[in-house]
This record gives structure tokens, C-alpha cells and sequence, in this order.
């Protein structure tokens, strides 16, 4: 699967409502370690199955970082069945974001 | 096993200016980019701010953005770039050994530009607040705390330039100091002192970080004159209290100063060992600047060229 871009439109339908977990990263163009994390997040996408992975650029929606409370970037929420069940932030190698991601399959 | 001419390992100025004379001296440099272990690739400019200070930027840039510039320019010239942390070396024989991921390399010198990264208090409540008001990143962060109170903690340029970026944002930005006086450059003291939104709160060191569990509501703080102690109501808190050098990896292997940074001979990059060089803030607890990590990472590159050479 490739990377969802998360919107204020598309969100409750891609991530609360969606039926498997979803990881969610909160990004913005001019975050440093975010730029770090991209490629990775996008890697992940395009490998790893049973998991839906998206972003949200809180520049342009910075409504849904307001509803989660997101005060650093990047933050990476994982959501099941539209309820939080982790979430994280800062930078990490893609092996580390793997197997947190492997412990919500 | 292939034996690289020189690994460099570090990903700031200095790693990448390395790895440009490297390259363009036919080396094939091959340079670790590193994850976690040295705070993030790209070093101690991805969390900074506006750059006016390197020369050949007028309009200035964004540390991020400069970072990329160093990255691409690397790139042009084949660098090869592993993104993994050096988590072990061995430099008791030639080749040296270097150790990251699962993979172990092999090479005929190693540069080291590790760099710093910033210091944290170490209090309670500081981890547990970590992206819910505590935050090590003005530049990312800065944005949440819009029209809202926050502590800058420290007194130095780091926090005056965290100040003024966060100004732009903040209803209020107290900068909290353990001493009476700031330790910054004029300039920025001057422009701090002139921002209607910045006000200093001197001998005063903070205790604890405080809040409900999911979002930090103040701290708790001691003043050092008067012996007294209080609390500071605030919405967000960036500490700036300076750096220490990352070198843990290569404690016993080389010379280090005693506060971790890496002694290099007088006007070289040469460390304690020979064919290991050291550029950048890993071997500079001085001048610590984007340009000066530029210049001795060259130095680096240099000196291990014409060491190479000479052992041949």
C-alpha cells in the first residue's frame, strides 16, 4: 500500500473508521527530523501489510493535530478501531518503527 | 572483506565537508549518517532555526534546509551514505574495525564528526512531558504554542535564538537562568532584551517539570539567592543548557578531554591514534560553529588523504 495523505476531510473515514490499525504521521515542511523520518514512514507504507500508514502535514490541518493534542513534531499515533492505543514522538531508525508497528498486527 | 581508504562517520558540517574533499580526492569515502545514537542525521542544525551566520547565504536558510544542501553536495560527488548509528569500533589494529547495524566495516582511517547534542536537566517529569510541553526542538515545536506561556530554560546563544524563534509564536517566553547575567553574544542579547514578549527570570534553576499526566502545566522552581521555592505556571518548556560531545562509542580508544570531548593534536585533526581524525564540535567545545565543523572536517579530510598517502 502506499502512503495515505491524511486531510480535515478524509480523516475520520481513513483512520477512525478504518478497519484495520493505522499509523499516523504528524508532519511539517520545515521540521527537521520530520524530513529525517519521511522516507522512512513511506518506506514502511509501500512494505508492510495488515498496517494502513498515513500523514498529516499540521501545517495545512492543523485542526486534527489541535483534536490530538500534538505539541511536538514528528508524532506518530497509532489508532485501532478510532481509539488512540500509542503514540510516540521524535525521530527513530525504520527497524525500531517496525517493530513498534509489528506489536499493534 | 573490502577495505574502505576512509570511513567518516557523523552526518553534521563536518561529517559532510569530510566527505566532499574525500570524494573529490578519489578516496570513496564511505560515511554513516547515523540514527539515534549522535540525536538525529544531519546533526545539531536539523533542530535549529534561521542561519544567518554562514557566509555565502545572505538571505540566510533554514538549518534543515542547509543540511540538505551539505547532503546533496556529498552526494554528487558518490559518497556512499549508511544510514546506520556506529555502535562499536576497535582501532587496536589496522585495518580498523567499525561496527554498525549487523554489519562489521573495515578501514584504512576513520574521521570522526559525532558532533554534540543538547543536554536535558535531568529532572523529574522532564521525560514523561516529553511532546505533551517539553520539547527539544523551537523549530518543529514552536508552531504548537501559539499565543501560549513558555519557558526557555538556559542563558546562553542557544536559548536567546530559541527565545526570539519562539516569540514569534508565544503569548509569553520567560527565559529561566541560573545565574544573574546571560553568557550570549551581544547581538543577541540586545534583541532578546528589545522583545516585548521575552522577559528574563535570573538565579533560578527549575526542580521539576509539573502537570495532570497528559500535558504539562508548569514547573517547579528554586531561586538560588533567596532560597526560595516556587512554581512558574507555563504551557511549554525548551531547554537550552549546551551540549556534550558524542563520543561514548570511542571512550578507550582514543584521547578524550575530561569533559568526553575528543583531543586532537595542535594544528591537526589527528587523534590519539594514528589514522583516526576528528573534526567538528566531537573535537571543538570552543567555537561550536556550523562554519568552523565546515573547516576542520576539511582539515580531516585533508590530513587523512595525505596520511594515506604517505602510508603507501
Amino acid at each position: 500500500m502506499s502512503e495515505l495523505i491524511l486531510t480535515s476531510e478524509n480523516f475520520d473515514a481513513s483512520v477512525l473508521q478504518a478497519d484495520k490499525p493505522v499509523l499516523v504521521d504528524f508532519w511539517a515542511p520545515w521540521c527537521g527530523p520530520c524530513k529525517v523520518m519521511s522516507p522512512i514512514v513511506e518506506e514502511l507504507a509501500g512494505e508492510m501489510e495488515g498496517i494502513l500508514i498515513g500523514k498529516v502535514n499540521v501545517d495545512e490541518h492543523g485542526d486534527i493535530a489541535q483534536k490530538f493534542n500534538i505539541l511536538s513534531i514528528p508524532t506518530f499515533i497509532v489508532f485501532k478501531g478510532g481509539q488512540v492505543v500509542e503514540q510516540f514522538s521524535g525521530s527513530m531508525s525504520k527497524d525500531q518503527l517496525r517493530a513498534k508497528l509489528l506489536g499493534h498486527l | 572483506m573490502e577495505i574502505e581508504n576512509v570511513v567518516i562517520i557523523g552526518s553534521g558540517p563536518a561529517g559532510y565537508t569530510a566527505a566532499i574533499y574525500a570524494a573529490r580526492a578519489d578516496m570513496k569515502p564511505l560515511l554513516f549518517e547515523g540514527q539515534r545514537l549522535g540525536g538525529q542525521p544531519g546533526g545539531q542544525l536539523m533542530l535549529t532555526t534561521e542561519v544567518e551566520n554562514f557566509p555565502g547565504f545572505p538571505e540566510g536558510l533554514m538549518g534543515p534546509e542547509m543540511m540538505e544542501k551539505f547532503k546533496k553536495q556529498a552526494e554528487r560527488f558518490e559518497t556512499r551514505i549508511v544510514s546506520e548509528d556506529v555502535t562499536e569500533v576497535d582501532f587496536a589494529s589496522r585495518p580498523f574495525k567499525i561496527k554498525a547495524g549487523e554489519q562489521e566495516y573495515l578501514a584504512k582511517s576513520v574521521i570522526i564528526c559525532t558532533g554534540a547534542q543538547a543536554m536535558w536537566l535531568g529532572i523529574p517529569g522532564e521525560q514523561e512531558y516529553q511532546g505533551h510541553g517539553v520539547s527539544a526542538c523551537a523549530t518543529c515545536d514552536g508552531f504548537f504554542f501559539r499565543d501560549k506561556e513558555i519557558l526557555v530554560i538556559g542563558g546562553g546563544d542557544s536559548a536567546l535564538e530559541e527565545a526570539n524563534f519562539l516569540s514569534r509564536f508565544a503569548k509569553k517566553v520567560s527565559i529561566v537562568h541560573r545565574r544573574e547575567e546571560l553568557r550570549g553574544s551581544k547581538i543577541m542579547q540586545e534583541r532578546a532584551g528589545k522583545n516585548p514578549k521575552i522577559e528574563f527570570i535570573w538565579n533560578t534553576e527549575v526542580r521539576e517539570v509539573l502537570g495532570d499526566g497528559t500535558s504539562m502545566s508548569g514547573v517547579r522552581v528554586f531561586n538560588n539567592k533567596t532560597n526560595e521555592e516556587g512554581e512558574l505556571k507555563a504551557d511549554g518548556m525548551f531547554v537550552a543548557i549546551g551540549h556534550k560531545p558524542n563520543t561514548s562509542v570511542f571512550k578507550g580508544w582514543i584521547d578524550l578531554d575530561e569533559k568526553g570531548y575528543i583531543l586532537t593534536k595542535p594544528d591537526s585533526t589527528e587523534t590519539s591514534i594514528e589514522g583516526v581524525f576528528a573534526g567538528g564540535d566531537v573535537a571543538d567545545h570552543k567555537y561550536r560553529q556550523a562554519i568552523t565543523a565546515a573547516g576542520t572536517g576539511c582539515m580531516a579530510a585533508l590530513d587523512a588523504e595525505r596520511w594515506l598517502a604517505d602510508q603507501e
